[in-house]
């Protein structure tokens, strides 16, 4: 009986919640990180991807300015004009990066856990004296660090490329609205880098994680704008065609083709790049009364139009990762 | 008695039905060797990863140098070496930048680090093939540099899980030299192995898995005494009549069990070095004795030996 006693008290103890964690969760991160951007950035996939990329920017930056140089003087906006200028037969600049960095990003996180397993050293690292959290933020943040200096370092190609050929310095607002389109890409970009980064961690083989991630982004570049028209119809169906069942349809559509990180980019950057962008989706004449149409807008009221884009790409990418913390946190060692 | 450096009390581990490590009581002592051993799947990893903190108890209770490695996993971890049992290093880097990751996640100053892997890599012969990718390397070579890695730790306690499975008998015996060099350092060891005959010759103390169950514990010699009966095992071999032999031997004070083998070979249990008896036993019965031997106590065997005793109960 006092036996039961003592091991009843002992399983209670280990049942009771852990309150205090011994030490900093960041303990080593910055090891982690260093490691990790170091092999990100000597890997031969990433110099691929990069190569790849400076291409795209050249060629399309270099139409772009081709096209610009006419209207050198007429532009207050010349050097965002660069990334959104296409010249047949290629796209624009930021077309090709809807597309681009999420590939970027997934193959920087594809195989950042599940790649330790195979290669066995996850036991070894965390037999040193650091959390999991540490080696999972350590990975995510060389991912976003990796990302963000390869698009800042395009993002000074195209300035300086724009200031060779254009002949005129970059404004003031121009830089400011460019260098929130870089951030804006940045989240992008960790909304993709959270994607790879759990089916790292939920699938065992890097090659399965890899086949996940292209699948979801392929649902999302292709299939979700015909499914969020076709769901819109069911959800707010046009029984009598009046104007408000039309709206609410299209409205439907809107919110729900918001969901894919796609259209909150694309979104985001017509709002910054394109600063006589007003409202997204319909515009209703009424609601244009008294407005000086293709007048831009302030950087301030550019930013307050996109906000919800902004704030729900960088939510995106922390819910990503917080359901990717808690599935490594609960995982088990042993392969 | 040196003061004990792990100890279990009911250690479990659950997982979902199946119980992978069942109440688990372990003591091991400062300066020894101790072995953990059993068939694969009998709980000796799972034991040694919930000493590291690494995987959580169902139940029961852990201190490693007196730290809870739930609670305190950073202290035990930075006191603790280990040693995985299929050891994976990132291969495209060298041994050194291998070794220079772990260092800095173990928080050493940059020259102390350099410092120490030098010589850990010195002491293991990898001076050499340091600056080689260790996807180079062979089996073998990556177990040594598993060891520097635990060096450069300087840890108290260090913890090995399989460390002779894969090796070439010549690797083999120069890693269980290496842990013997550790010990006398005062490095407390425990290691796990299915390999019985290949670690008794180095383990102080051993404990014997089955199913989940830590079943035996003890010295080689005191758990031979405890399943074999007679600790003393002595093989002759004799020519003559073997009945009339085989009765001798079996007459002499001590002796527990004769058994005639092949070749006119006998096998003597015995509870104390009989040797000079038996041959006396030999001689007087008429028999031309032509080789003795006192055989050490074989953990295989008493592994083998404690089943057939656990089987035969059960069939009963």
């Amino acid at each position: 009986m006092l036996q039961r006693t003592e091991q009843l008290t002992t399983s209670a103890r280990a049942a009771q919640p852990q309150r205090v964690r011994e030490g900093s969760p960041w303990t080593g991160l910055w090891a982690v990180v260093a490691k990790d951007m170091a092999d990100h950035l000597t890997s031969v996939r990433m110099r691929i991807l990069e190569a790849l990329i400076v291409l795209t920017a050249l060629g399309t930056v270099y139409g772009a300015s081709e096209g610009l140089r006419e209207t050198v003087s007429q532009d207050r906006f010349l050097f965002l004009r660069l990334f959104t200028t296409g010249q047949e037969p290629l796209p624009a600049f930021v077309g090709f990066l809807t597309f681009l960095v999420p590939l970027i990003a997934i193959a920087l996180a594809f195989d950042a856990v599940n790649g330790e397993f195979s290669r066995r050293t996850m036991a070894r690292v965390l037999a040193q004296p650091i959390y999991r959290d540490a080696l999972l933020l350590g990975k995510f943040l060389a991912g976003l660090f990796t990302l963000a200096l390869v698009l800042a370092a395009i993002w000074l190609l195209i300035f300086g490329m724009g200031i060779l050929r254009l002949g005129v310095p970059p404004g003031g607002e121009e830089t400011a609205r460019a260098l929130v389109f870089l951030l804006a890409t940045l989240f992008f970009g960790g909304i993709w880098l959270g994607v790879a980064l759990l089916f790292s961690t939920v699938f065992r083989q890097p090659a399965t994680a890899a086949l996940a991630s292209i699948a979801v982004w392929l649902f999302f570049m292709v299939f979700w704008s015909i499914i969020a028209s076709t769901l819109a119809q069911a959800i707010s169906p046009t029984e009598r065609g009046t104007l408000n069942e039309v709206l609410a349809q299209v409205q439907t559509a809107q919110t729900l083709a918001r969901i894919s990180p796609n259209t909150l980019y694309v979104e985001a950057t017509l709002g910054l790049l394109n600063p006589s962008t007003r409202a997204f989706g319909l515009v209703l004449p009424w609601q244009l009364e008294g407005a000086l149409l293709g007048a831009p807008l302030s950087l301030g009221q550019s930013l307050l139009l996109i906000w919800p884009q902004l704030t729900a790409m960088v939510a995106a990418t922390i819910l990503l990762f917080a359901l990717c913390y808690v599935l490594f946190q609960r995982q088990e060692i042993r392969a | 008695m040196s003061a004990a450096v792990i100890e279990t009390r009911d250690l479990t581990k659950r997982y979902g039905d199946f119980v992978a490590v069942d109440a688990l009581n372990l003591t091991v002592r400062e300066g020894q060797v101790f072995g953990l051993l059993g068939p694969n799947g009998a709980g000796k990893t799972t034991t040694i990863l919930m000493l590291l903190g690494l995987t959580e108890p169902s139940s029961g209770e852990v201190r490693v140098l007196g730290l809870d490695p739930t609670r305190q996993p950073l202290s035990v971890k930075a006191r603790v070496g280990y040693l995985p049992d299929q050891i994976g290093f990132y291969d495209d880097l060298t041994a050194r930048e291998n070794l220079g990751y772990i260092a800095r996640l173990n928080g050493l100053p940059r020259a102390e680090a350099q410092q120490r892997i030098d010589a850990a890599l010195a002491r293991m012969e990898l001076s050499e093939v340091a600056d080689r990718p260790v996807g180079t390397y062979s089996r073998g070579m990556r177990q040594r540099l598993g060891l520097a890695e635990l060096l450069i730790k300087q840890p108290r306690i260090i913890i090995m899980d399989e460390p002779t499975l894969g090796l070439d008998p010549e690797a083999a015996r120069r890693f269980l030299e290496l842990i013997r060099e550790l010990k006398d350092e005062g490095i407390t060891i425990l290691l796990s192995s299915h390999l019985l005959h290949q670690v008794q010759t180095v383990c102080d103390r051993v404990g014997l898995f089955y199913k989940s169950r830590l079943v035996l514990e003890g010295s080689v010699p005191e758990l031979a005494q405890r399943v074999l009966g007679g600790a003393y095992r002595i093989e002759l071999r004799a020519d003559g009549p073997a009945d009339t032999l085989t009765e001798a031997l079996r007459k002499v004070p001590g002796v527990s069990a004769v058994r005639q083998e092949a070749g006119a070979r006998f096998v003597v249990e015995a509870t104390s070095d009989l040797r000079a008896e038996a041959a006396a036993a030999v001689v007087t019965a008429g028999g031309r004795l032509t080789e003795l031997e006192l055989d050490e106590p074989d953990l295989d065997e008493i592994y083998a030996r404690y089943f057939e005793g656990v089987q035969h109960a059960a069939a009963n």
